[in-house]
C-alpha cells in the first residue's frame, strides 16, 4: 500500500515545466507505450486456460468440451504447447476428426500418447 | 472479409407497428440464425439538414418509423437524430423480457444496447450455455446473444438504422467470450484488463494476456472497443481527485490496444463528468473534459452520465444528466451513454430507460450547433487547469516506471487512491502479481501451436500451412458454420419455462409491469403533511389500504421537516385485465392543422362563445378560443366572446345577429346539473326558433364527457385535456356532416 503523501506537484513538475504543450503530450504517450512493452512482450510468450478454451472454440468446440480439453492439459502439463495442438496433433496421430479427438482428450483419453509425441519432438528440436 | 459489413435495412417488414414482438417467435429456429453482418455502424451525420421549420447542424440520417419526443407535436411531430449514437443499458435478469424494452428503446432512438451482466459473469471461468434467470443483469451466453441479435436485427428494420448490440469482454473468460462476441455479431464491447485487476481481483498477469488475444479477436470482429477507466470515478472517494489516474488509465489501455492493431477510431474512451450539482459541476469537468480530448486526439469520446452522485431523486438525477450533456455538447461525444433516472432506487425500470434516452435526445437537439455561437476559452484558468491535469497525469505514468513498471505500480496501491495525485491518501486498491483470482499463466512452449485466425502472439505454424487454421481446414471465423450451438443446459432454469408462465400476460390478459411480463410492479407518488419518519410509515399503511403487495419507500423527500414530505413507493397489484371485455369509446380523428387551416381559409367559419349559466370562470373557453394558447383562432376561426355568466338565451341570439357556424358553450364548474339543463336549454332553444339546423352546438368544460353532452342535445362536447385543435377539426367535419345531411 502507497504512503500517504502531501501533494509535491510543484517540485515533482519541475522538468516539465519548459516543455510545449505538444511536447508535452509526445510525453504522455512516450511514457505510455513504455509502460505496455513488457505487457504486450508477457503477452506474446505466454498463455491462458481461457485463452486455450478460445483457441478450441475458433476450431468449433462447444464449450464444455474446450472446458474439458484444457483442463486435461493442464492436468498432464502440456497447455504451453497450446491446447489446440494437443487435439490438431492428436487426430494426425489417431487418423480421427477435430471432434473426435477434442472428446476423447476432454474425457481424458490419449494424453500418454501425446505425451510420449511431444517428449520425442521435444528431444529431437 | 476484413471490411466491417454494411447494414442495409431489409425491404421487408417483418414486425408491424401494430403487433407485439414474440420472444417465442425469435426463439425458433435459433441453431440455424446467423447474424447479418458483423462491425459496428455509427450514424450517418447530415450537415445543414432541414426537419420541419428548422435546419439542424448536428443531426444524423433520419429513422424509417420512431417516436419523436413529447413536444414534438407543437413542431409537426418531427424526430431528428443526433449525429451521435445513444446508447441505453438493459437488463433485467430476463434476457426474454428486455426484448420489449429494447424495441421501445430502438424506437425512441437509442442505437446502441449494452448488455449488463448477470452478477458474478465476470468470476465464471468459461462460457454460460443456454438462458438461465440472472441477476441485476443477465447471463450472457450464445444462446441469449443470438435471440437477442436477432430481434434487433428486425428492430432495424423497422426504424431503418443500424442497432449495435453490446457487452463484455473481461472477467476470467475474456477470449472465449471475444470468440462468443464475434462469432455471433456483436457490435462493440467494454475490455480492459485494468478493470479486472483492480475491480475484480482478477491476477493481473492472466489479465493482461487474456486482454491481448481478446482484443486481437475483437478487432477481426470490427467491434468498437469502451474502457473501463469510468469505474475510477464511480469507486475512488471523491471522484474529481483521480483525474489524473484517470488520463493514465485511459492511456494505457489505448496504447495496448492500438500495439495490438486495433484502430484508434473503434477505441472508445469511457468518460463521464467526475462531479454532479451541487459541486460548481461546469467548472470541475469542462477542464478535465478538454485535456482528455487534446491528449486523445483521434480516439472516440464515449461520454457516460454520471452515477456516483445520483441519489433516488429522478427529478436531480434528469438535471445532472441534462448537465452531462451538456459538456458533450461543448467538447464531444461520439456515443452518449445514458443513465436511467431510477438508478439509483431499483434496477432500472423500462419506461425509465426511454426516459433516459429522450433525456440524451432532447438534450442533445437543444443543444444543436452550440459551438457556432459559444467557444471555450481555452487560455486563461481553463487552459492552466488542462495543462495541470496533464503534467499531474504524466508525472503518475513516470512514477509507474520509476517503481519498476505496471505490476509494480498496481502493487504499490498506485491505482483508485482518493489524493488529487501527486498527493496520496495511502487508500488506493493494492495487488499483488501473483495473487488474486486465477493466477494460471504458463510459458508458450518452443513449438505452441493455434491453429486458428485472430491469434495473438508466438505460433509456430507447421510451414505446409498458409494460414494457422489451414491445418484444421478453417476456424469458426472463416467458417462460422462450424460453431456449435447449445440450447440448453438447465431443463428447469430457461427462457422457454420462463416464458411458458408469462404467457398469459403476454397474449391474453393486461396487468401492469415495468420489468419482465405480469411483474405487477407499479409505483404511486403522495404527499403527507407530516414528517419524513412519520410520512413513510403513513404511507405504508396507505399502500397496504390500496390493495399493493410488498409496498416499499422508495424515495422520500423532505419538503419541510414539519410541514410535509414527498413519498415514492412501489408494490405489486395482481389486477387481470381482459382488453377483450373494456368498453372503449371511438377516437375522434383530429385533422392535421394545414388541412384545418386551408379548409376554413377556402370557406370562412365563425363561432360565437361564452361561459354560461351563473360561472365566472373563463380560463378553459379562453384556451380553446386564443390564438396565444394554439385556440381555433390560429386556424383562421372567426369568434365572438361574449364573456362570462351569459344566459343562453342571448348566446343565441347573438349568435342569430353574427350569422355564426357555431355556438360553444362552457360550463366548467358543475354545481348539480348545472350542466346537463344549460346544454338542454340551448338545444331546446335553438329548436324553438328554427335555428338548430343553422348552429352546430359544442359543449365544453372540465367535467363533460362527449358521450353525454350528445345526448343531452349538443353536436359535439369537450372534457379536460382538449386543445383547440380538436375543436377546430370537429368544427370542420361538422360543417361537412351538416351539409351532406
Amino acid at each position: 500500500m502507497a504512503q500517504a503523501r502531501a501533494d509535491d506537484y510543484a517540485e515533482r513538475r519541475r522538468h516539465l515545466a519548459n516543455l510545449s504543450e505538444q511536447e508535452l503530450e509526445q510525453r504522455f504517450w512516450e511514457l505510455a507505450q513504455e509502460v505496455v512493452r513488457p505487457l504486450l512482450d508477457l503477452a506474446r510468450t505466454h498463455t491462458t486456460p481461457s485463452l486455450e478454451r478460445s483457441v478450441l472454440l475458433r476450431m468449433g468446440l462447444d464449450s464444455p468440451t474446450a472446458q474439458g480439453v484444457v483442463k486435461q492439459a493442464q492436468a498432464h502439463g502440456l497447455l504451453g504447447k497450446g491446447a489446440g495442438h494437443c487435439v490438431w496433433r492428436y487426430a494426425r496421430i489417431k487418423g480421427i476428426t477435430i471432434d473426435q479427438a477434442a472428446s476423447e482428450l476432454a474425457r481424458g483419453e490419449g494424453w500418454t500418447e501425446l505425451n510420449l509425441f511431444f517428449g520425442k519432438v521435444g528431444a529431437s528440436v | 472479409m476484413t471490411e466491417e459489413d454494411k447494414f442495409e435495412p431489409s425491404a421487408r417488414h417483418e414486425l408491424s407497428l401494430h403487433n407485439k414482438l414474440d420472444p417465442e417467435e425469435i426463439l425458433n429456429g435459433l441453431e440455424h440464425y446467423r447474424p447479418r453482418r458483423r462491425g459496428w455502424s455509427w450514424r450517418q451525420p447530415v450537415p445543414e439538414k432541414t426537419e420541419g421549420a428548422f435546419t439542424y447542424l448536428q443531426v444524423s440520417k433520419g429513422l424509417r418509423e420512431s417516436q419523436g419526443l413529447p413536444a414534438a407535436g407543437y413542431f409537426g411531430g418531427i424526430d431528428p437524430q443526433p449525429e451521435c449514437t445513444i446508447t441505453t443499458e438493459i437488463a433485467s435478469g430476463r434476457f426474454e423480457d428486455d426484448l420489449r424494452r429494447m424495441r421501445m428503446a430502438v424506437f425512441n432512438g437509442a442505437d446502441h444496447i449494452m448488455v449488463i451482466r448477470t452478477a458474478g459473469q465476470s468470476h465464471f471461468d468459461g462460457l454460460i450455455e443456454g438462458t438461465p434467470e440472472g441477476v441485476g443483469g443477465v447471463p450472457i451466453s450464445r444462446k441469449q446473444l443470438r435471440a437477442t441479435r436477432k430481434a434487433l436485427d428486425l428492430m432495424e428494420d423497422e426504424v431503418g438504422r443500424p442497432v449495435n448490440l453490446h457487452s463484455y469482454v473481461s472477467g476470467m473468460a475474456g477470449p472465449e467470450v471475444a470468440v462468443l462476441f464475434a462469432e455471433e455479431g456483436v457490435n462493440g464491447a467494454h475490455q480492459d484488463p485494468q478493470y479486472n485487476v483492480l475491480y475484480r481481483n482478477i491476477n493481473m498477469v492472466r489479465s493482461f494476456v487474456d486482454a491481448a488475444e481478446a482484443k486481437k479477436v475483437m478487432n477481426w470482429g470490427g467491434m468498437v472497443q469502451i474502457d473501463g477507466a469510468h469505474n475510477a470515478n464511480a469507486t475512488a472517494r471523491e471522484a474529481w481527485k483521480v483525474m489524473p489516474e484517470l488520463l493514465a488509465q485511459h492511456a494505457l489501455n489505448c496504447a495496448y490496444s492500438t500495439a495490438l492493431g486495433m484502430p484508434k477510431d473503434r477505441i472508445a474512451l469511457s468518460t463521464v463528468p467526475p462531479t454532479a450539482p451541487p459541486a460548481p459541476a461546469l467548472r470541475m469537468d469542462l477542464p478535465y473534459a478538454v485535456a482528455l480530448r487534446e491528449l486523445f486526439q483521434g480516439y472516440r469520446m464515449r461520454a457516460q452520465m454520471n452515477t456516483k452522485y445520483i441519489s433516488s431523486d429522478m427529478r436531480e438525477a434528469t438535471v445532472t444528466h441534462t448537465l452531462n450533456v451538456l459538456l458533450s455538447r461543448l467538447t464531444s461525444a461520439d456515443i452518449q451513454s445514458t443513465i436511467t433516472p431510477d438508478e439509483g432506487r431499483n434496477v432500472p425500470w423500462h419506461f425509465h430507460s426511454i426516459h433516459a434516452i429522450n433525456t440524451a435526445k432532447q438534450a442533445l437537439l437543444g443543444l444543436d450547433g452550440l459551438r457556432e455561437f459559444v467557444d471555450i476559452k481555452r487560455d486563461g484558468e481553463l487552459g492552466a487547469k488542462v495543462r495541470e491535469l496533464k503534467e499531474r497525469a504524466v508525472l503518475f505514468l513516470e512514477e509507474i516506471l520509476a517503481v519498476g513498471g505496471y505490476f509494480e505500480a498496481v502493487s504499490g496501491g498506485f491505482f483508485v487512491d482518493s489524493g488529487f495525485y501527486p498527493e496520496r491518501n495511502g487508500d488506493g486498491i493494492a495487488r499483488d502479481a501473483k495473487g488474486g483470482i486465477g493466477f494460471e499463466v504458463v510459458q508458450r512452449a518452443g513449438d505452441y501451436f493455434a491453429p486458428v485466425c485472430a491469434h495473438y502472439g508466438e505460433n509456430h505454424v507447421p510451414p505446409e500451412y498458409r494460414r494457422p487454421c489451414d491445418a484444421i481446414v478453417g476456424c469458426t471465423i472463416c467458417m462460422p458454420e462450424k460453431i456449435k450451438f447449445i440450447p440448453e443446459l438447465d431443463p428447469e432454469d430457461n427462457a422457454e419455462k420462463r416464458l411458458e408462465r408469462s404467457r398469459p400476460f403476454r397474449k391474453d390478459f393486461l396487468r401492469p409491469e415495468v420489468e419482465w411480463a405480469g411483474d405487477g410492479m407499479v409505483s404511486v407518488t403522495l404527499f403527507l403533511p407530516a414528517d419524513e419518519r412519520t410520512a413513510h410509515f403513513a404511507s405504508l399503511e396507505i399502500a397496504k389500504n390500496m390493495n399493493l403487495q410488498d409496498a416499499e419507500v422508495i424515495h422520500k423527500q423532505t419538503l419541510h421537516p414539519a410541514e410535509g414530505t414527498l413519498i415514492e413507493l412501489k408494490g405489486r397489484i395482481e389486477v387481470k385485465i381482459d382488453p377483450k371485455g373494456l368498453q372503449i369509446p371511438e377516437a375522434e380523428e383530429v385533422l392535421n392543422e394545414d388541412e384545418i387551416r386551408a379548409r376554413v381559409a377556402e370557406e370562412p367559419m365563425q363561432v360565437v362563445a361564452a361561459t354560461v349559466g351563473e360561472d365566472e370562470h373563463s380560463v378553459g373557453l379562453r384556451e380553446i378560443l386564443d390564438i396565444k394558447h394554439g385556440g381555433i383562432e390560429k386556424f383562421g376561426i372567426k369568434y365572438h366572446y361574449l364573456g362570462t355568466s351569459v344566459p343562453v338565451s342571448k348566446v343565441v341570439d347573438a349568435a342569430m345577429e353574427a350569422g355564426a357556424d357555431a355556438i360553444l358553450i362552457s360550463t366548467i364548474i358543475t354545481h348539480g346539473e348545472v350542466h346537463r339543463l344549460n346544454m338542454e336549454r340551448l338545444h331546446q332553444l335553438c329548436i324553438e326558433r328554427g335555428v338548430r339546423e343553422r348552429f352546430i352546438l359544442v359543449g365544453g368544460g372540465t367535467q363533460v364527457k362527449p358521450e353525454l353532452a350528445k345526448a343531452w342535445g349538443m353536436d359535439g362536447g369537450f372534457g379536460r385535456g382538449a386543445k383547440g385543435i380538436d375543436v377546430a377539426s370537429f368544427l370542420v367535419k361538422a360543417r361537412d356532416q351538416k351539409r351532406k345531411r
